[in-house]
């Protein structure tokens, strides 16, 4: 667990710094002082309601998205040692998606809360399912990527057969939500729904970190260290369904956070996975809250999708890593 | 709910005038009039004649949006689509100014008359349309009459008062509506000041949910929801709001006599009156 501090430093230091941004700033234009003495002391009935029921549960969301989705594609890389895998991109967010549409039209998200996270846990599940038994253990980028295509478009199309076949009149509008993301009018809620299943998904990815660390050196080595394989491949798909399930119940798709927060800190922790985990939970974190920060400064009255913001950031990322991968890619 | 009786007085005399307005009735009145928009199905069942009107919109028989769900059962049901319109053999088509123009305009190529009816923004506009659906189905002194009778019971509504409370109009994905909606204009009739025009939001439109709540109102009216769901309509529910009406009572969502400025608007100014009175 060598993570170095300086670097735990930096990034505590900008997520606290963030996060404190993400609390004063807002479209109803209360003073900092303000927002401090009603979030702190309960000041003004109003602001008290907009700091501790709006703004309040919209930062510990973005935190604990941007850690769940950070961490899983830090995990899901070092597992399949290849840098251009993450949840996003390969159709896992998407058929979290799709899990969790079909039980909020089907009623069942309204009868009983737990199915909603459920629903986008199985989804998720079985695309990581799907995906790893496609690619194999050693995750070639041909297969990963072609997989992830074909589940994520799959995933896609079903959404919005789902929320076009709806009743309701605003549903068929939403297939923008849950493509791209938003942390807008979350409220606790949500992060209730969420917050059971992130824990365990991130206990679960944080405990892999040395049999990834192990497995760097390959699946044979891996073995005579003492390393079950299969432990971890069961242990991995768990953990990363956990996470990007909670995720996109509550927020929708955000895709590329998995890709390019891993990619930046990779240099920062001598490339060892298990330090790369806790780094990359925290990077995320850190990255979604910025992310939602400059979503409300761009364009506050729009309810511009953190996806969309996303994807202007990731893809480059991920356009540069093929260019890198691409001899291996053939 | 003393006034119960009044509100409903002006509905009841639109049907109870269908036998005596068949007198007056001139002879070149339209007699296979077909109605495709919620409001003018209203109006028209309201004021025309037995076997004047022939079909409504498919939206007239959906409880949400429709007052009149009984009363429609009695008519064709269209989908507002040209061709099967046309199929009727209407001689006169009534529509609402946002009706589909393509739809509109294929039925004017085909010679049929299509006329069109602006949205009700305020209670004058409610009473101009009454009094042109009068005039167009040639049933005036009927459409005279309710114009009479909707001034009086709404009078008779008791809707005067010193105190304003503020009411917050709050719809799926933090839609609110300021002075040019016919919503704003029920709440000033009962008495309500609109808490988003009186904070200074004068638009209507998407207004984020913390600037809303800033507005602190005396009463939050929320739209109805539809079936099957969507995160438009969670932020109705969100946590914040409900502690806002933890302190609040009475029946707070906005139905099917909110939707078009008919006589029915009576029905919600008086449900609103009777939750101001207990406030």
């Amino acid at each position: 667990m060598a993570v170095r501090t300086p670097l735990i430093i930096v990034l505590l230091s900008a997520l606290t710094a963030l996060f404190f941004l993400s609390v004063i700033i807002g479209p109803a234009g209360i003073t900092m002082a303000d927002t401090l003495r009603a979030l702190l002391w309960g000041q003004g009935e109003a602001a008290t309601l907009v700091m501790r029921e709006i703004r309040l549960p919209r930062a510990i969301l973005a935190v604990m998205v941007g850690a769940s989705l950070g961490l899983a594609g830090a995990a899901m890389q070092g597992y399949l040692r290849n840098p251009l895998a993450e949840p996003g991109l390969i159709g896992v967010s998407g058929s979290a998606a799709l899990g969790a549409v079909i039980v909020l039209q089907t009623g069942l998200a309204a009868v009983w809360w737990l199915a909603l996270p459920f629903a986008a846990l199985g989804g998720a599940l079985a695309s990581v399912l799907l995906i790893l038994l496609l690619a194999g253990p050693r995750g070639s980028s041909l297969t990963l990527i072609l997989a992830g295509i074909a589940i994520s478009a799959l995933a896609g199309a079903m959404t919005t057969l789902v929320l076009n076949l709806s009743p309701n009149p605003f549903a068929a509008s939403e297939v923008v939500f849950w493509m791209m993301g938003s942390l807008s009018d979350r409220s606790f809620d949500h992060v209730w729904i969420a917050l059971p299943f992130m824990i365990i998904g991130w206990i679960l990815l944080l405990s892999l970190g040395r049999p990834l660390d192990v497995l760097t050196l390959g699946e044979d080595a891996a073995a005579t260290m003492g390393v079950a394989t299969g432990r971890t491949r069961l242990v991995l798909v768990l953990g990363i369904a956990a996470c990007v399930g909670a995720a996109t119940a509550v927020a929708g798709a955000i895709g590329f956070v998995g890709l390019v927060v891993p990619h930046i800190l990779r240099p920062f922790v001598g490339a060892r996975p298990s330090s790369l985990l806790w780094a990359s939970a925290l990077g995320g974190a850190v990255m979604v809250l910025a992310a939602d920060l400059a979503v409300r400064l761009i364009l506050p009255d729009r309810d511009l999708k953190l996806g969309v913001l996303m994807a202007i950031i990731g893809a480059p990322f991920f356009l540069h890593l093929i260019y890198k991968t691409r001899g291996e890619v053939r | 709910m003393s006034v119960f009786p009044a509100a409903f007085r002006t509905i009841a005399l639109g049907v109870a005038l269908l036998g005596a307005a068949s007198l007056a009735a001139s002879a070149d009145a339209p007699k296979r009039v077909v109605s495709m928009n919620l409001c003018t199905d209203q109006l028209a069942m309201l004021l025309a004649d037995e076997g004047q009107l022939i079909s409504v919109s498919h939206i007239a028989f959906d409880p949400l949006s429709s007052p009149m769900v009984e009363q429609a059962a009695r008519y064709r049901k269209n989908h507002g689509q040209a061709e099967q319109i046309f199929a009727m053999q209407p001689d006169l088509v009534l529509a609402g100014i946002y009706s589909d123009p393509y739809s509109i305009g294929l039925l004017r190529r085909l010679g049929v008359e299509v006329v069109q009816f602006p949205m009700e923004r305020t209670f004058d506009d409610i009473r101009a349309n009454i009094l042109k659906m009068g005039q167009i189905l040639g049933q005036q002194d009927a459409a005279r009459q309710m114009v009479t009778q909707f001034d009086t019971d709404l009078a008779a509504l008791g809707s005067v008062t010193a105190e304003h409370p503020t009411a917050l109009l709050h719809y799926a994905n933090n839609y609110t509506s300021g002075d040019k909606s016919l919503a704003h204009h029920i709440l000033l009739a009962a008495g309500f000041a609109n808490a988003t025009t009186e904070g200074g939001i004068a638009a209507a439109g998407s207004v984020p949910l913390e600037r809303l709540l800033l507005l602190m109102p005396d009463l939050v009216i929320s739209g109805q929801t539809y079936p099957g769901a969507s995160r438009a309509e969670e932020v109705l529910d969100h946590p914040a709001l409900r502690r806002l009406r933890e302190k609040q009572s009475g029946a707070r969502l906005t139905d099917a006599e909110w939707v078009c400025g008919t006589p029915f608007v009576l029905r919600a100014v008086m449900r609103l009156v009777d939750i101001r009175k207990r406030m």
